[in-house]
């Protein structure tokens, strides 16, 4: 047992990092260190930086330009971005729909849809959650009915993050009205263009535009975007949550944020003494920093597990509990941290342009939004209760 | 031992409880709160034509004379309509210093103003640097002609955006931190010398930053004095908290209990998944857990003072603690709808979770309960 980086792996590192120092855009990690607004652009800019690289896709096989990387690779990577302050790549296109279309899609389909992926020329949003259909997603009614070489689309998507933005989104469609749940759905990819989609915005607790509704209204999908067999979707759509569900620890955000708040802790003070020596506010730091080194053993070694079998299986839902949790956590910290400043909320200062007064230390204008934004962790992504749901089934045999 | 409410505190309550269902209903708020006050004028007519204004003061005052009881009666209802209007700032924490330290001409001219809903009050005593702590003040008052003129900075005075005047919290001797030296000014918030940065807090409410720079004061009671009384209205500010909290968090269960009972995945509603069903039991644990506690507060007001101060600490942190947890859960059980902004039950869990943010957060007062630990409970 050697729980050691080898030397390919810190040489690995080394060069992880000189790449970061010299071609991450010191405007971009400056926003993403300082909890600004990150726009569209600032995404696509960094992945077009990225894919100049070749480090765009992580989860890809080499043949279709993806890095080929170790899952302990991609583990120092992702910690490495954190630290720097990197954007995280927008998963729905590269490590969603491109794994699917790689397994299941035809020539035809990677020829089309993979290169503008690569390069962040479309942008995709994924098209599972319905209002009747959350966490049991099987339980989904939008339908698409087969007319000649098309299929009609009738329903509404929602929760759709960044829809807004999206140039195509990948849906699960009810084709088979009459069979069981799981076996009448299809995978279908829709142009955000067609006529009869609307996109409406939700507005979430912490103020913002993230999510939205997605109406379909006699949209007509050419035959040829289904992927895979049709009421063959089931297993797409399972396929690609293994994906959806790699990197849910957050090991690198967390170790990020972490340091941040000891910073934080360090220069706010208390009764003439720094937060870090309030022995309570330092009992739940060491306390978070105990887990994290948990967290980041046990995905370590559920990483490394998978080295052979590409994506780890439903080890994936312990990480997805543990990570959320700790991030969960640490936002706690930091709103504690601010103290009564974490009560005002100035979405203007989170724009770039912003060039006003803050109110209070500089760190606590985003405390209290980022605390209530990552509820959505223990939510999103099958929520908790259903990662222990899989636990309980698939581990303990419940 | 009795827990009934008595029959002034239950009309209390009747009319608290009737105002809200009837004149706050979650779209109306909504209307207040997004409107550049940020709260109602017209509601606040209405607290004044009930009488609410004048709970804590007398009857000579076209008051209440109530206690803690009656503010939590208050607070609690205001917790389950999530009530915008300054009521804390104004009534709570700003009149109630008033009526401790003002002579009685200056009683008279505004505490009556106060109980006639024409005139609203902000409380500037924390400052920037201090975090939680009252006896942290570097602003200084100094005589000026037959005044006094005051400088310094205020953090994040609730509703100090709109309050016509304000009570500050100034230094006449000692250095910041010392007990001793503290005084209480009324001081106009036109007047010249304050400067009032005004903002929306993440819970729906206003607040300011405040500076002062020799803005004319006029001293309540006696210079130097001010900290008995100031502590006394920062009590009654904590059980209106607590009672606020537990009024909200109440209401945060019962949405939350409806949702699981309707919403449906799986064929069946959610609440029929025990896993759902123990983490609403908690949640009501916890909600007991504050109901008792802000009831032990609002009784303790009268006791001595270590007794008190321990009582107050102790409720205050268990409000910190239990009121995380239901506004954590309330969200989590209402999945993707408990973070949008179109359900109320955002607004509880954000209102809950900022009140630990407002006179002291679970840190602060278990830290007060550290010290205060070896306070005999019989010394009561
Ligand atoms: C910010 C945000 C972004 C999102 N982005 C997307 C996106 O881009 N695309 C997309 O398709 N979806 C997206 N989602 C939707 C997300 O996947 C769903 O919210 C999630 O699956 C939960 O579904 P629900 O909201 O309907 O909650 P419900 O399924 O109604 O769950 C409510 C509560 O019941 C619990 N529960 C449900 N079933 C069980 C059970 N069997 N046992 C125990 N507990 C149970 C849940 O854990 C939860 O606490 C997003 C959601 C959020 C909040
Ligand atoms: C120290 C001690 C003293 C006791 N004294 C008395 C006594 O004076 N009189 C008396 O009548 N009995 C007594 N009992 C017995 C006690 O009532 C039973 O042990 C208890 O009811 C659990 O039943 P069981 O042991 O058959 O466990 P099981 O019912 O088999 O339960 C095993 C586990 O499953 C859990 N479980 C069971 N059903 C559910 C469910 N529906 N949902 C969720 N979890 C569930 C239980 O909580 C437990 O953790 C005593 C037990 C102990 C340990």
């Amino acid at each position: 047992m050697d729980i050691n980086y080898t030397p390919e792996e810190l040489a690995f590192r080394d060069e992880v990092r000189a790449f970061l120092d010299e071609k991450l855009p010191k405007d971009i990690a400056s926003k993403v260190k300082n909890s600004q607004h990150l726009g569209k652009e600032d995404t696509i800019r960094w992945q077009k930086i990225l894919n100049e690289k070749g480090w765009m896709a992580m989860h890809w096989p080499t043949e279709h330009g993806g890095t080929g990387w170790s899952p302990i690779q991609k583990h120092i990577f992702e910690e490495e971005c954190a630290e720097y302050g990197a954007p995280t790549v927008l998963p729905f296109g590269v490590n969603m729909v491109a794994p699917v279309l790689i397994k299941f899609g035809t020539d035809e389909q990677k020829q089309k849809y993979l290169p503008p992926i690569l390069n962040s020329d479309v942008w995709w949003c994924q098209g599972y959650s319905e209002p009747g259909a959350g966490s049991d997603l099987a339980g989904l009614k939008t339908k698409a009915v087969r007319e000649g070489d098309h299929y009609v689309v009738n329903g509404q998507k929602t929760w759709t993050t960044l829809g807004q933005h999206a140039d195509w989104i990948f849906c699960l469609v009810r084709t088979d009205p009459n069979a069981k749940k799981q076996e009448g759905i299809s995978f279908l990819l829709i142009d955000m263009e067609t006529p009869g989609i609307t996109v409406r915005p939700l507005i979430t607790l912490d103020g913002e535009h993230e999510v939205n509704e997605v109406f379909f209204d006699d949209v007509k999908v050419p035959v040829e975007n289904l992927v895979g067999e049709e009421n063959k979707g089931w297993t797409c759509a399972k396929y690609l949550l293994t994906f959806e569900r790699t990197g849910i620890a957050g090991v690198g955000q967390s170790k990020a944020a972490l340091k941040h708040l000891k910073e934080v802790a360090r220069k706010v003070q208390q009764n003439g003494k720094p937060l870090i020596e309030d022995p309570l506010f330092r009992n739940r730091l060491a306390d978070v920093e105990m887990e994290l080194m948990a967290l980041e053993m046990t995905n370590l070694r559920t990483v490394a597990a998978a080295q052979a079998g590409g994506v780890p299986g439903a080890e994936s839902s312990f990480l997805k509990i543990m990570g959320t949790e700790l991030r969960q956590e640490i936002t706690d910290l930091f709103r504690r941290a601010a103290g009564p400043y974490a009560q005002p909320f100035l979405p203007e200062t989170f724009d770039a342009d912003y060039d006003g007064e803050m109110v209070g230390p500089d760190f606590a204008n985003s405390v209290s939004t980022k605390y209530f934004n990552m509820r959505k962790l223990s939510i999103f992504g099958g929520s908790n209760e259903i990662q222990k749901n899989i636990i309980a089934k698939m581990i303990l045999g419940l | 031992m009795d827990f009934k409410l008595s029959d002034e505190q239950r009309m209390l309550e009747e009319t608290v409880g009737r105002l809200v269902r009837d004149g706050y209903p979650f779209d109306v708020r909504e209307k207040a709160r997004t409107s550049e006050l940020g709260f109602s004028k017209e509601m606040w007519q209405q607290f004044a034509e009930l009488g609410l204004l004048g709970v804590p003061f007398s009857e000579d005052f076209g008051g209440f004379n109530g206690g803690g009881p009656e503010l939590m009666v208050v607070a609690e209802g205001f917790g389950r309509g999530l009530v915008l209007e300054p009521y804390l700032a104004t009534v709570v924490l700003s009149g109630t210093l008033i009526n401790a330290l003002g002579s009685d001409s200056q009683k008279e001219a505004l505490i009556s103003a106060i109980v006639g809903g024409e005139l609203r009050l902000a409380l500037a005593a924390y400052e920037p640097e201090g975090r939680y702590d009252h006896t942290h003040v570097a602003t200084t008052a100094e005589k000026s002609g037959d005044g006094y003129v005051i400088s310094g900075s205020k953090a994040v005075v609730l509703h100090g955006d709109s309050a016509d005047k304000l009570v500050v919290i100034a230094r006449t001797a000692g250095n910041a931190n010392d007990r001793n030296g503290l005084s209480a000014f009324v001081v106009d918030a036109a007047a010249e010398g304050v400067s009032r940065r005004g903002y929306e807090t993440i819970d729906g409410l206003h607040a300011a930053e405040i500076s002062l720079n020799k803005a004319p004061a006029e001293l309540l009671g006696e210079e130097g004095n001010a900290i008995d009384a100031l502590e006394k209205s920062l009590a009654l500010g904590i059980v209106a908290l607590c009672a606020e909290a537990t009024g909200a968090m109440e209401v945060a269960c019962d949405h939350t209990l409806n949702y699981i009972k309707e919403r449906q995945q799986f064929g069946v509603p959610i609440g029929k998944f025990q896993a759902l069903q123990h983490r609403m039991v908690e949640m009501r644990m916890e909600l007991e857990k504050a109901r008792s506690m802000t009831i032990l507060a609002a009784c303790s007001l009268e006791l001595s003072a270590p007794v008190c101060a321990k009582r107050l600490a102790a409720a205050k942190a268990i409000i910190g603690k239990s009121g995380r947890k239901v506004a954590e859960e309330a969200i989590q059980l209402h999945g993707g709808m408990g973070m949008m902004e179109e359900t109320a039950v955002s607004h509880y869990a954000k209102r809950i979770v900022m009140i630990d943010h407002q006179l002291g957060d679970l840190g602060y007062h278990m830290q007060q309960l550290e010290n205060l630990l070896d306070v005999d409970e019989d010394a009561a």
